[in-house]
């Protein structure tokens, strides 16, 4: 552990770290473009030059390994006149036309201009010229004039996914960062280039000029895309609700999570936001009858689903859960069933296709809690309640979620299960072929719309935050559940997600211990996983 | 001064090419007294003859060698810098097409003194004539058992860059990589061609090697000055009246160089200034040139040896024109690989075409050289540096006719 002082504040650091990850240690951001930290070194920007006690001019602090005794001055004059220099080299030949750039606002040419430059433009010859507004992918678009030459993305290409599209071709001041002959920048993580983009020359297709990236929020998240649950921010645009359509989500952005998913996110996982806004959204509950549905209140859906839970006798009633419903979700329903003794529930539904999966992040299950689900007894196969309901012994069946239609179930089966029951209630976030056929559709909030926390594959439970208001009536499940239980004469016993969390954590063994403080904002593993007995 | 020539000692045969000629001249005796010696020894003599990298940094050969860690297990690897691009420069062509057995000898026995078995020639791409002579030498070698036991040479051919001339450029190069110069540390002797410890040496140096095993280190080191042993090889174009290689000890002068072996000046014309070490090296004016031209000393004239360029101008030259040539070429060969030298070559280069075309501006020069002066020494490679040397010199030194065309 070799011991330095940066900026005379005495630090110890693993062996190993480089200048820039020691100042950081010591609360100093050391300015930067080409390093990263799980890229490979490459030294190209020579924006980090730090001074070290004894060494004739001012070194990369990214390629220098920190030693025993080392004396490093991030401050001094001749380090400040370095990085002024280099902030000059770097914008002689870009376009200064910030007000039409979607980097604008997060900009690292824009900030550190500001911190490091702000000296007088020299350069009045004309600028080089390259191609501008160049599809590299179906995600990403690439302006060649606002690339700094950082190779963030070509190491992206060549060392994380391993898939080498993209080159920098040319030399000198005409370089430019382009796809090699006859490929595509396409491989499932294409749009990570762009968050590691510094500079305004790659841009996501999805995002670019919808909305100025000043007006949007954020929300710490979880990914709901499959079994991995990797951190994210959610960007909500409500200050301008007129751009972008309405869209209230802008983008998902990765958050660091080194147990996770590092800094990574995949394209399915990033742009697969888009049904929180659609059209299809259900907005209110509704019941169906004699084929007119109309509009209900949720006093009336809940009295309904309540008097059918009174009225019917426990294996009378089927429930398909979801391995899509938080802990907190799971968990409500878990006590109700209990109350109500109904037995005949599952929660898994084979998907038509299998889920792909790779050795980076995306894992073939689909769903964000599938462990969780399990671990709180819901986590069964949903064929026996299906059969059950095709063998008229249902009077009733609550659907969470799932579009059945869709499953890799026989479709013939499907509809001879749905016309065999009397009460089909369906809770979920869209409209789908199921809720069609549903006599109760109660509207759910979409993830990015209220709290939960979800158990990934490994057994972290992590916790995802209300980025907007739910749309319309729509509820989170555990708040439907809770006015169904207090229905059935139950006290009611939460006003927030973290309620729920409390009381599971008390009842289910694999969650003693945990709580929304404790999760915090990279989670934390629930009793007896396998990334707990083995850590990494 | 004339001197023992040593390198060019077969120049005149026009069979010198040949295995033939280099035996019958005392060929492949070094090699046969090096098989005796040990490793070390051979690296001890080298070290003693004071012999320095003649492709353009100066580094003591022997010290280079040593940086070959003791322990290595897996390969070794010498490389061979004939990737000859500095302007002005025209020696290594020279030796590969009339005396190629001298660098196959001086390999042998350099792979012996670090341990390596197998070689990278890097012969520049447009040097297609070099590159026959030294294929077939090597091939006459092979068949004569001097290669291919124990230790094998692959010629490799460069596409045209300059920058594959950089060593570290050279080794991506090589490796079928863009040529662009490595991140040091690690240097190439820890960490080079293929991830193996490697010696880049440049093809004039290694040919000195057999000649210090042959006659000793004393022999050589006397040849030279104190801190440089032997002799080199001179390129000298421009305006002078023989334009040639010239071999001659490094404690010649500029002076005798031009006026007593390349004829003085085309026409008897004025000398108005020299650029003494390829087109990277500062310039030096017509009264600066009573300077030997060892490492140190044109070190010490506030220039550089780099590769014994030397470029003559007369009064017919317009410093400005020059500078603006030598800049395009900057701007034009600069890999694009950091920031500095990448943006600055490119804009220097268009500040000096327009101080041509009579559109510079007063505050066009002092740009020019505060840009020189603050991206020297920012960048990954060497490269930029040998930029910075003719923009800060040739408007330093000729600050009057730059300012002449600005203020018109």
């Amino acid at each position: 552990m070799p011991r330095l002082t940066v900026n005379g504040k005495q630090i110890e650091v693993p062996a190993g770290t480089n200048l820039i990850e020691a100042a950081r240690h010591a609360g100093v951001e050391v300015p930067h473009y080409c390093y990263h930290p799980s890229l490979s070194i490459a030294g190209q920007c020579r924006l980090c030059m730090v001074d070290i006690e004894k060494a004739p001019r001012p070194t990369i602090a990214c390629n220098t390994v920190a030693a025993d005794g080392m004396v490093v001055l991030t401050e001094t004059d001749r380090v400040r006149e370095t990085r002024k220099s280099i902030m000059e080299f770097h914008l002689i030949n870009h376009p200064l036309d910030c007000p039409v750039c979607d980097q604008a606002g997060e900009c690292w040419l824009q900030i550190y201009y500001m911190q490091h430059g702000l000296y007088d433009p020299r350069m009045t010859d004309e600028k080089v010229h390259k191609p501008k507004a160049v599809p590299l992918g179906p995600h990403v678009i690439l302006d060649a004039e606002r690339c700094i030459l950082c190779s963030r993305c070509v190491r992206f290409c060549d060392e994380i996914t391993g898939t080498g599209e993209l080159g920098i071709f040319e030399r000198g001041d005409h370089s430019e960062i382009g796809l090699f002959p006859g490929t595509e920048l396409d491989n499932k993580y294409s749009g990570n280039v762009v968050d590691i983009c510094p500079v305004g020359a790659l841009t996501d297709r999805d995002f670019r000029f919808q909305v100025r990236v000043w007006y949007l929020e954020t929300a710490k998240s979880v990914c709901a895309g499959c079994a991995r649950g990797c951190n994210i921010e959610v960007h909500v645009n409500r200050r301008r609700p007129h751009h972008a359509e309405g869209r209230r989500v802008a983008r998902l952005k990765p958050r660091v999570n080194a147990d996770v998913n590092q800094w990574w996110i995949c394209d399915a996982g990033r742009y697969g936001f888009g049904f929180v806004d659609d059209n299809d959204r259900l907005l209110a509950p509704t019941r169906r009858e004699g084929g007119t549905s109309s509009d209900a209140t949720w006093d009336e859906a809940i009295g309904a689903v309540a008097a059918a839970l009174r009225r019917l006798s426990p294996d009378e009633v089927g429930v398909i859960a979801s391995p899509r419903m938080a802990n907190e979700d799971l968990f409500a329903l878990r006590r109700l069933l209990d109350i109500c003794a109904v037995r005949r529930v599952g929660a898994q539904v084979p998907p038509r296709v299998p889920g792909d999966e790779d050795h980076i992040l995306i894992r073939a299950d689909k769903n964000p809690n599938s462990l969780g689900a399990e671990l709180m007894g819901l986590g069964g196969d949903a064929r026996p309640v299906l059969d059950a309901a095709r063998a008229r012994q249902l009077k009733c069946l609550w659907i969470f979620g799932h579009d059945l239609m869709a499953s890799r179930w026989p479709e013939a089966e499907v509809l001879e299960a749905l016309r065999a029951v009397e009460t089909i209630v369906f809770t979920g976030t869209n409209a789908n072929r199921t809720s069609e056929r549903a006599h109760w559709v109660l509207p759910a909030a979409a993830w990015v719309e209220r709290d939960g926390t979800y158990t990934n594959f490994e057994g972290r439970v992590q916790r995802f935050r209300q980025a907007v208001e739910p749309l319309g009536q729509a509820l989170a499940e555990w708040e439907m559940l809770d006015r169904v239980l207090a229905a059935l004469g139950e006290a009611p016993s939460a006003t927030r997600a973290e309620h729920w969390f409390r009381r599971l954590a008390t009842v289910v063994p694999a969650f003693a211990g945990l709580s929304y403080q404790a999760l915090g904002d990279t989670g934390r593993l629930v009793a007896g996983s396998v990334a707990a007995r083995a850590p990494r | 001064m004339t001197g023992e020539m040593i390198l060019t000692r077969n120049f005149a045969r026009s069979d010198a090419h040949t295995l033939r000629a280099y035996l019958e001249t005392g060929g492949y005796r070094a090699w046969a007294k090096a098989q005796a010696m040990e490793p070390t020894a051979i690296l001890e003599e080298v070290k003693r003859s004071n012999l320095r990298g003649l492709g353009g940094a100066g580094f003591p050969t022997g010290t280079k060698w040593s940086f070959i860690p003791k322990s290595h297990a897996g390969p070794v690897y010498l490389v061979i810098n004939a990737d000859e691009g500095e302007p002005g420069t025209f020696k290594d062509r020279y030796l590969l097409e009339r005396d190629p057995h001298a660098l196959i000898e001086g390999m042998l026995i350099a792979a012996r003194a670090i341990r390596s078995a197998t070689a990278f020639v890097y012969v520049r791409g447009e040097y297609v004539e070099p590159w026959r002579r030294f294929s077939s030498a090597v091939q006459e070698a092979y068949a004569a058992q001097y290669l291919g036991h124990g230790f094998d040479i692959v010629v490799h051919r460069g596409a045209g860059a300059y920058i594959c001339g950089e060593e570290t450029g050279l080794i991506s190069s090589l490796e079928g990589k863009k040529g662009w110069p490595k991140l040091k540390p690690p240097f190439p002797a820890i960490k080079g061609a293929f991830g193996a410890p490697t010696i880049v040496n440049n093809v004039e140096t290694i040919c000195h090697v057999p000649h210090i095993v042959n006659r000793g280190a004393a022999w050589f080191a006397a040849l030279g000055t104190k801190t440089q042993g032997g002799t080199r090889m001179y390129s000298v174009s421009g305006r002078v009246a023989r334009p040639g290689v010239y071999e001659a000890p490094v404690s010649i002068t500029l002076r005798q160089l031009i006026y007593e072996r390349a004829g003085g000046v085309t026409g008897n014309g004025r000398l108005k200034a020299v650029v003494p070490g390829g087109s990277s090296a500062a310039i030096l004016t017509a009264d600066e040139i009573d300077v030997t031209m060892d490492v140190d000393g044109l070190k010490n004239a506030g220039t550089m040896a780099g590769s014994a360029g030397v470029i003559v101008m007369d009064e017919t030259v317009s410093i400005p024109e020059a500078l603006m040539v030598v800049a395009r070429f900057y701007a034009h060969e600069s890999c694009g690989q950091c920031t500095p030298c990448r943006e600055s070559t490119g804009w220097i280069y268009k500040i000096t075409h327009r101080i041509v075309e009579g559109r510079g501006r007063k505050e066009d020069l002092d740009t020019i050289l505060d840009v020189a002066k603050r991206g020297a020494g920012t960048t990954i490679c060497a490269f930029y540096d040998g930029a910075v040397g003719p923009y800060i010199s040739y408007i330093e030194k000729f600050r009057g006719e730059f300012e002449a065309m600005v203020l018109k």
